[in-house]
């Protein structure tokens, strides 16, 4: 970075450009702009604080990021098909999809479930039904991501127990479960009690994780969602930050060692819009993430420090129109991914935009994946994007406007307060409303929507994921076959034992996996918590 | 002129508001006046919904896949509570193939994701019957 610039100006009369993140981008970048970073602190060697660079020394060289795609749907069966062909076909990792009655904590004969039991997932009732998808499958080896939040406790309590039975003991057991309540209130909707004792139970899985199950993530804190729902880039590691620190309060307060639950939080970020922006915002937040933990949180452990990330193509970025034209956006995403040193990948399929996706789309996103990382040298050197003057530029932008909105959060009352108020969802949904807008009127260009539409395309159907009303038939046929089988006292016997503990302050997870054992199901443990904690109300101004 | 009155619902399980709300905030920029029920409601909510606040317009947004499901079910409940003089637009990730479906239930417009907001006042201010 040593060479002279010739002239800091723009070379002509240029429009302006603005990020969406609010930040103008001048036409050409030079020494100046990067001369004053101390290479020291902001730009340590990767696997060095404050990691900007990479949260490894050797990143993909050693090991490529993992690959998982997100699958899962109808019947335990199906979903355990599903993924035995993926492993098959190289992916690394895997993110079970779960049906909505089974996100709500609704059994599959509750009368709201209609019409929706294996829809966008895998139907769980119990235990029986993660046995099942499990099979075959050890879970000490391949990680798998469980897409769960309100009932994240009881899923976490079920993948546990099928480890038992696979014998393989909790401090072996890998994966991740999303597990992120409060991003639910914002955008995704899978909420189910209120603020206060929705954190208690995620707070109950870290600190039981942190001293039972080491290898296993409990939490994915998701700003990917908060994006999704209309947040810009700035946004959406702002207030997932904020939602991070909450959970740490919480499981802090307890007396539990920062050093020894923080590391098992990761993150999962959203990829779509601007490719540089996107770029500076993963590194800006590695460097972010890292300072917090260090001087908010006083934090000796690196590992603590690190920003692990799940990132891939948002699905926001993807367009009902021309679909093909998302397996080219598709592809850049991952390259923005791998560019920007993410631990797993998953890609949204060109399908995804209208349906979850079809077997030959998820089979392409792995292998634009599998393209990048062996045919393309994405995996040769270490955050190559480094040195760049606009890049480096940017990333500190980046970070200086998110710990400004953090900020703002904390003169709102702090993110707790404001997810119960409604006014972060508020403040995200007239944005979306503006980004719609501008799609509309032509301002925001969008390739196949607003901007060279063909006739043809407009007539053209989709083909949609069919859904199979038989699954939900073969579901309840389950149920009612396991409720009859079971041994009832034992059940409900350990339902009154989850449902007085669950009005003290005690760590509930050995009481759900007791209950769990017993083959209760999600809807019977949700009812307990339901009795106890009551139900979330949504605020709903527009 | 007395405004129009829209009630947005979001029916059963499905979560993604996002374009219920857009379209909310479209409406309502284009003058109408707008209620939003916010997530999770049955179809029998959605109906005394609409009936309590004397809607002129039932908008309903479903991203899950489950439109043919909802749509049979939300309006035999109109037509139950008398409800059937009322615009009922469905929004969302809909299919071509099934709107048909969804208008042999009574449904009178389908705007699937992509809809112009123009095109939805417009479709609104023109057919809506003010029940007066």
């Amino acid at each position: 970075m040593s060479d002279k610039p010739k002239s800091d100006k723009p070379a002509a009369d240029v429009p302006p450009v603005v990020l969406e993140s609010g930040i103008e981008v001048k036409p050409i970048y030079s020494y100046e702009d990067v001369k004053d970073i101390d290479l020291e602190s902001e730009l340590a060697l990767p696997g060095k604080y404050p990691f900007t660079r990479g949260i490894h020394p050797l990143m993909y060289r050693k090991r490529p990021f993992t690959m998982r795609q997100y699958s899962g749907f109808g019947t335990a069966e199906e979903t355990n098909e599903r993924f035995k062909f993926l492993i098959s076909q190289g992916q690394t990792g895997l993110n079970v999809a779960f049906d909505l009655p089974t996100q709500l904590g609704l059994d599959s004969d509750d009368p709201m479930a209609e019409g929706e039991i294996g829809r966008v997932g895998m139907a769980v009732d119990s235990l029986k039904d993660m046995e099942r998808a499990f099979e075959g499958i050890p879970v000490d080896k391949i990680g798998t991501s469980l897409t769960i939040n309100s009932v994240a406790s009881v899923l976490i309590a079920m993948y546990a127990v099928v480890a038992e039975k696979q014998g393989v003991p909790l401090e072996e057991i890998r994966g991740t479960s999303q597990n992120d309540i409060l991003k639910e209130y914002i955008g995704r909707g899978t909420w189910i009690f209120p603020v206060q004792p929705s954190i208690r139970l995620i707070a109950d899985t870290m600190e039981f994780c942190a001293n039972s199950m080491p290898k296993y993530y409990p939490v994915s804190v998701c700003g990917y969602h908060i994006r999704e729902s209309g947040a810009n880039p700035i946004q959406e590691i702002a207030y997932a930050y904020c939602i991070a620190k909450a959970y740490i309060d919480e499981v802090k307060a307890r007396g539990v060692d920062v050093n020894a639950f923080v590391p098992q939080i990761s993150f999962n970020f959203d990829i779509h819009g601007n490719f540089f922006e996107q770029i500076a915002k993963f590194r800006a937040a590695r460097r972010l993430w890292a300072k917090i933990v260090k001087n908010d949180y006083g934090s000796t452990n690196p590992k603590a420090m690190m920003m692990k990330m799940i990132a891939g193509g948002g699905g926001g970025g993807l367009t009902i129109e021309q679909p093909e034209n998302n397996i080219v956006r598709g592809a850049y995403y991952a390259l923005i991914s791998a560019l920007s040193g993410t631990q797993t990948m998953a890609l949204c399929s060109y399908d995804e935009a209208y349906t979850i996706p079809s077997k030959k789309a998820a089979l392409i996103s792995l292998r634009t994946m599998q393209i990048l990382m062996e045919e393309m040298g994405l995996g040769d050197t270490v955050d190559p994007m480094a040195g760049s003057y606009y890049i480096e530029w940017l990333t500190n932008e980046m970070e200086a406007r998110i710990v400004e909105q953090m900020k703002k959060v904390d003169s709102m009352g702090g993110i707790v307060k404001a997810v119960s108020e409604g006014t972060v969802q508020r403040e995200v949904a007239l944005q979306a409303y503006e980004v719609e807008r501008k799609i509309q009127s032509g301002e925001l260009p969008k390739v196949g929507v607003n901007k060279y539409r063909t006739e043809e395309e407009e007539a053209r159907e989709i083909e949609f994921h069919e859904h199979d009303p038989k699954v939900a038939e073969a579901q309840i046929a389950a149920l009612n076959k396991l409720r009859a089988e079971r041994d009832n006292k034992a059940v409900e016997d350990a339902l009154n034992v989850l449902k007085e503990k669950a009005a003290t302050k005690e760590n509930l997870m050995p009481y759900i996996m007791d209950a769990v054992r017993a083959y209760a199901t999600v809807g019977e443990i949700t009812k307990v918590f339901k009795d106890v904690f009551g139900e979330f109300e949504e605020p709903v101004k527009l | 002129m007395k405004k129009i009155r829209v009630l947005i619902a979001k029916p059963g399980l499905d979560g993604h508001d996002r374009g219920a709300k857009v379209v909310a905030q479209a409406l309502r920029a284009a003058g109408m006046e707008v209620i939003y029920t916010g997530l999770h409601q049955s179809v029998d909510q959605i109906a005394q919904t609409a009936l309590q606040e004397d809607v002129d317009v039932v908008g309903v947004s479903i991203y899950s896949g489950a439109h043919l499901y909802f749509g049979e079910k939300l309006m035999a409940k109109l037509r139950e509570e008398k409800l059937e003089d009322r615009l009922v637009i469905f929004g969302g990730n809909i299919p071509n193939r099934d709107i048909l479906a969804l208008k042999e239930f009574g449904v009178t417009e389908v705007f699937p994701t992509g809809a112009k907001f123009e095109d939805i006042a417009k479709y609104i201010e023109d057919n809506v019957k003010r029940g007066e």
